[in-house]
């Protein structure tokens, strides 16, 4: 994985005091609160409902041992003895004083890490596959470019303060782990006629109020013109981009008014400018360093192994407990004998993506004894070790139950993506965490959660749609009806590459009414679909949604204030 | 009325500035050209050899479209004065730089509240990302 070197270490800790000195200026009267709050934001530090949250850049997902570990110190030192991994690949700390967040800083300094540009109007932290360079179905790895990204937007003087924030996610795999449709700018790595290396660019994707599923810009851009690219899509954006009304700042606005071919031109103009100019472009990173980064994620030093492994194979016939871990949380991994495994975060009962100190050294330990010291945070909130021999799973495994981290359910309906919600959230309307432990712990039975199969559940607390519930097979929003909260479904969404937003059932449901909604839902399910081959999503798309709202509202079983 | 550039604080020269249109109009040299932050560059481009200052207006620190039109400009081959005007903090400073401005001019309120010293130190060179990638500045320094 990329290293800090002295040039990424010095830029921190400069970042660091000119926070610093910031908060002082603020203080003195220097800076006015309406222009400190853009430079609080872009490190990371929001004001919420009952305190500071303090947001760390996990740069698409990556981390190593001694970075997890610095993690689990600073959420016992300095906050309430855990973290929250989100759905943009970060970890969030809830509960940190004003006063220690220089510290704090100073401290994920230790290890290479900061809460560069995690929140504000600007180029947010890039993120990937959660299983890049580890994925059996990937064509490229995305972590070069993810981290030439990272370097090329971090403190870019031109977009600092655009109309609204910025999200760039890209895959290296035509199976979209990274949401990369539903993003300002998506990124496929793709191989033209001739075999060579590409991106389709995917342009205005988004959730939020108006969800949008992104569209293509550019069916094929040379690697190499990539920075060239996106800086004309950023420029254009930033001039043209509405700054009127916040909920209609956002890129697929201006590409759903303006019109894709209109965008488009305006883009194609400025790259052609850009590459014309002499010298060539303005942003041209030489091949050396374009080498230097890729450097850094050649694969670990595998071992030569053979696909199957007798104890492995052992303990699953020994274990059933085990057996359906590896059965649900493993996914194939490119090199004979090693498997991606994926610790959920989402124990019954629990909050989503929330992870004690203590498990964060549990998983530290795990990936430094077993995993080539590589960690990731999925977009699903879950944690993953990308390179586990196959041999040392059942020694894995046991780690992870002795440390409450091996839910078997990866996929299946508990394992749901929430926001945090009215209870920490101060823009939420309605509780999304109490509504997820209710569902985990209705289909806590991990036998009916297998019948069932594989399950897309995500709720937001907002219409600004944090926990991505427009591209859920069975969407929940949280809002507030009359100081009452109430939870509209949506149905047959879908976040991979085929994306889909969900279409809204109907009236929405009150909190305690929202189990036994889903529960009606599984039920027609079971009951409708082809065999155990077809899931939810597969089912919802033969059938249409008629004969599931049919079910949803069978018995008048909703809010009619609704 | 402080002018801000890489020397530090100087008083303003008084400049007549025009609106881009009149400035098409005006067949004088040396002329000022006052820029809305939405404007579109391309009708400048013919006047550029008559222009000797351009400033754009920067109606809020938040609002970075600034930024874009300046570099526009430099990418569209002007090589005149490119002055940011009104509310840029010190903060700011070396983003202006760095997109192709010479200069900022800020109102006495602000240059009370953030004194010479804030914008000298967010002035100084300094290596960044971009260096590290190979961006090239976007115009030589105008005389």
């Amino acid at each position: 994985m990329y290293r800090y070197d002295e040039f990424d270490a010095d830029f921190v800790r400069d970042r660091v005091a000119r926070f610093r000195s910031q908060v002082d200026r603020r203080i003195s009267g220097a800076l006015t609160e309406d222009e400190f709050k853009p430079l609080r934001l872009q490190n990371g530090v929001y004001l919420q409902l009952h305190a500071y949250m303090l947001r760390v850049a996990v740069p698409y997902g990556t981390l190593n041992s001694a970075q997890m570990r610095q993690l689990a110190m600073i959420a016992e030192r300095w906050d309430k003895g855990y973290g929250h991994f989100t759905t943009r690949q970060n970890i969030q700390f809830n509960w940190p004083t004003l006063k220690d967040i220089p510290d704090i800083l100073d401290a994920l300094a230790d290890v290479g890490m900061h809460c560069i540009q995690t929140s504000g109007n600007c180029i947010r932290n890039i993120t990937a596959d959660h299983f890049a360079g580890a994925a059996d179905d990937e064509i490229d790895d995305p972590r070069p470019t993810a981290e030439l990204l990272r370097q090329w937007s971090t403190d870019h003087p031109e977009f600092a303060y655009l109309p609204r924030k910025f999200k760039i996610a890209i895959t290296g795999s035509p199976n979209d782990r990274a949401v990369t449709k539903a993003h300002d700018i998506g990124l496929r790595m793709v191989r033209n006629d001739a075999g060579e290396p590409g991106y389709e660019v995917i342009v205005g994707g988004g959730l939020g109020r108006t969800p949008m599923v992104g569209k293509v810009i550019r069916d094929f851009l040379p690697k190499g013109h990539l920075l060239p690219y996106v800086e004309a899509i950023l420029r254009v954006y930033n001039l043209l981009g509405r700054r009127d009304n916040k909920y209609k700042a956002r890129i697929k606005i201006l590409v759903h008014e303006a019109g894709l071919e209109d965008i488009r031109a305006q883009v194609e103009a400025d790259f052609a400018h850009q590459m014309a100019a002499e010298g060539g472009p303005m942003v041209a990173p030489d091949a050396d360093e374009v080498a230097r980064i890729a450097g850094y994620f050649t694969p670990p030093a595998w071992d030569d192994l053979p696909e199957e492994d007798a104890g492995y194979m052992a303990a699953r016939a020994a274990d059933p407990v085990f057996r359906a871990w590896t059965d649900v949380n493993l996914a194939a991994h490119r090199r004979p004998g090693y498997a991606i495994a994926t610790i959920s975060l989402k124990p019954i009962g629990a909050a989503p993506g929330d992870a004690s100190a203590e498990q964060m050294r549990v998983i530290a330990d795990l990936a430094e004894t077993y995993g080539h010291d590589e960690i990731r945070v999925s977009h699903e909130q879950n944690v993953v070790l990308p390179h586990v021999r196959k041999r040392d799973l059942p020694a894995v495994h046991r780690r992870l139950r002795e440390a409450g981290l091996a839910t078997a359910n990866v996929g299946l309906i508990s394992d749901i993506i929430a926001c945090p919600g009215m209870d920490y959230c101060a823009l939420a309307t309605a509780r999304s965490i109490p509504i997820a432990q209710d569902i985990a712990q209705h289909f806590s039975d991990p036998d009916y959660a297998r019948t069932i199969g594989e399950m897309k559940i995500k709720i937001s607390g907002c219409i600004n749609a944090c926990g991505h519930h427009h591209v859920a097979h069975i969407g929940i929003l949280g809002l507030d009806r009359a100081g009452r909260e109430n939870y509209q479904i949506t149905l047959g969404g879908d976040h991979t590459e085929t994306l889909a937003i969900g279409e809204r059932a109907g009236p929405g449901f009150d909190a305690d009414q929202v189990v036994p909604a889903i529960e009606r839902l599984v039920d027609a399910y079971l009951a409708l679909r082809d065999g155990p081959e077809e899931t939810f999503l597969m089912a919802l798309r033969r059938l249409g949604i008629a004969p599931f709202k049919v079910a949803l509202y069978k018995d008048g079983e909703h809010d009619r204030a609704a | 009325m402080p002018l801000v550039t890489r020397a530090g604080f100087a008083p303003v020269e008084p400049v007549d500035f025009v609106a881009a249109d009149a400035a098409a109009e005006s067949d004088g040299e040396g002329v000022g050209v006052d820029l809305p932050n939405h404007a579109d560059p391309q009708a400048l481009v013919a006047l550029f050899d008559r222009i000797a200052l351009i400033r754009i207006a920067f109606p809020s620190s938040s609002d970075g479209r600034g930024f874009s039109l300046a570099r526009r400009l430099r990418q569209l081959g002007y090589r005149g004065r490119l002055r940011a005007h009104g509310h840029v903090i010190s903060d700011q400073f070396r983003h202006a730089l760095a997109c192709g401005f010479d200069e900022v001019e800020i109102d006495e309120d602000l240059a009370a509240r953030q004194p010479e010293a804030h914008w000298r130190v967010s002035g100084q060179p300094q290596r960044t990302y971009g260096e590290k990638l190979g961006r090239r500045p976007v115009a030589p320094p105008s005389e």
